[in-house]
């Protein structure tokens, strides 16, 4: 288990004050939270700050973190001292607002248990009938959304059992994945949420649509991005290349004289729908290596015969 | 046994949930989703309550309001502002990416 420093990840001096941790985390809450920012780790970074700010904020807790004292590094491995929190008092209804499951194992561990029965429901207040509407993501390819696709999904719901104990209960569907679904939309599945009470009816359960990785395609919306290498001479020259689209290969036309970072759109070759995405290719021209005389030989004769300088305006 | 496909519903652009789908798929109450619409965040076709529709848009802008506000500790004005001036920057991303890229057909 690795060793979370608190005080770093919130950008704070261990003295700091509770104000000044209020600060710091209003700050950077705003800077990472995923439906603002739109840097690639900010909801990782958005729950580790979350995390940091359910201890600092909390004297008790900020206590006991501090009591395993300033030598820990972020990383490092860690495992807490015996009776780490002996003499200590908890007055439990810790950590407010978020699911526990949110937190780093490392939280969990400190304060999972010792801080009473902190998932004591954060209760829908009252008693509906109707069952609980659920929502889950759903991990498709990207080609799914050209083709649509038919997709198994396990979720798993936490349940009392009868003795009070949390379990798991698994269950399997499947589903249709339409046709040009983007990112984050979502797919309503009528009475697939918690069951009902009495004649209450069945919840929802709402699908977010999320893309695995692709190996060669980004997605934002339903536009789609691809890097693609070029030797210098196409990119020269010009030419016609054989490029990867995510409905198959097509040929792509290069116009001469293209530089490194051109982007060339292909128009409704994105994710299809109303109106459909575009497909943009941005060129990346990349060099052959010098490994043998006959490439060095080439090289040599370039920088003679081109006499090129493309430094001629940096005045250096 | 062969399993069943299921068929959602998929929520795009076209309105199709009503005030009280919305919030219970916000896990919130209707009052919150009515200032959301009386703060100009959501806007749902028809004109009497009982006659409102929401887009699947409207719910993303829902769900991404609730967590701005339990998140940030931030009003209902507050989120409406945060979230027209993140869809503003989102535009304005997208045109410049045009711009920037020229047609190839």
């Amino acid at each position: 288990m690795d060793f979370k420093d608190y005080y770093n990840i919130m950008g704070v001096e261990r003295d700091a004050s509770q104000d000044e941790i209020k600060r710091a985390y209003r700050k950077l809450a705003r800077k990472y939270h995923p439906d603002v920012s739109k840097e690639a780790d900010a909801e990782a970074r958005f729950k580790d700050l979350g995390e940091a700010y359910a201890v600092l904020k909390d004297p008790e807790k900020r206590a006991a973190y501090d009591q395993l004292g300033a030598d820990w590094k972020a990383g490092q491995d860690f495992q807490p001292p015996p009776n780490w929190d002996a003499g200590f008092e908890f007055s439990g209804g810790g950590y407010s607002g978020g699911d526990s499951a949110a937190y780093s194992d490392f939280f969990e561990t400190l304060f999972g248990h010792g801080f009473g029965s902190a998932q004591t429901d954060r209760s829908r207040a009252g008693f509906h009938a109707r069952g609980e509407d659920h929502h889950a993501k759903v991990l498709i390819d990207l080609e799914d959304a050209y083709q649509g696709a038919v997709r198994s999904i396990t979720l798993r719901t936490p349940e009392f059992d009868s003795s009070g104990h949390v379990t798991t209960k698994q269950r399997t569907l499947k589903v249709k994945i339409p046709k040009g679904v983007k990112q984050g939309q979502r797919i309503r599945l009528s009475g697939q949420g918690s069951p009902g009470v009495g004649n209450g009816h069945d919840g929802d359960l709402y699908l977010e649509i999320e893309f695995n990785p692709h190996r060669l395609f980004r997605v934002e919306g339903r536009d789609v991005f691809l890097d693609l290498p070029v030797t210098p001479w196409e990119a020269a020259l010009g030419g016609t290349i054989k490029t990867p689209t995510p409905e198959g290969p097509v040929d792509l036309k290069i116009p001469q004289g293209t530089s490194t970072g051109r982007t060339l759109r292909l128009q409704k070759r994105g994710i299809p729908g109303e109106p459909p995405g575009d497909l943009y290719v941005s060129l990346v021209i990349t060099l052959p290596p010098a490994d043998s005389d006959a490439a060095r030989h080439l090289y040599r004769k370039m920088e003679k015969d081109l006499a090129y300088n493309p430094r001629g305006n940096l005045g250096a | 046994m062969k399993q069943q496909t299921l068929t959602g519903n998929l929520l795009d652009e076209r309105a199709e949930l009503s005030l009280k789908e919305i919030s219970r798929a916000c896990s919130s109450t209707s009052e919150w989703v009515i200032e959301l619409v009386s703060e100009g965040v959501l806007e749902p076709v028809g004109r009497e309550q009982e006659q409102w529709r929401f887009s699947g848009t409207s719910l993303l802008r829902a769900r991404a309001a609730m967590r701005l506000q339990h998140d940030l500790d931030i009003n209902v004005a507050g989120v409406a502002l945060a979230l027209d001036l993140i869809e503003e920057i989102e535009t304005l991303r997208e045109r410049l990416r045009r711009i920037e890229t020229p047609t190839n057909k």
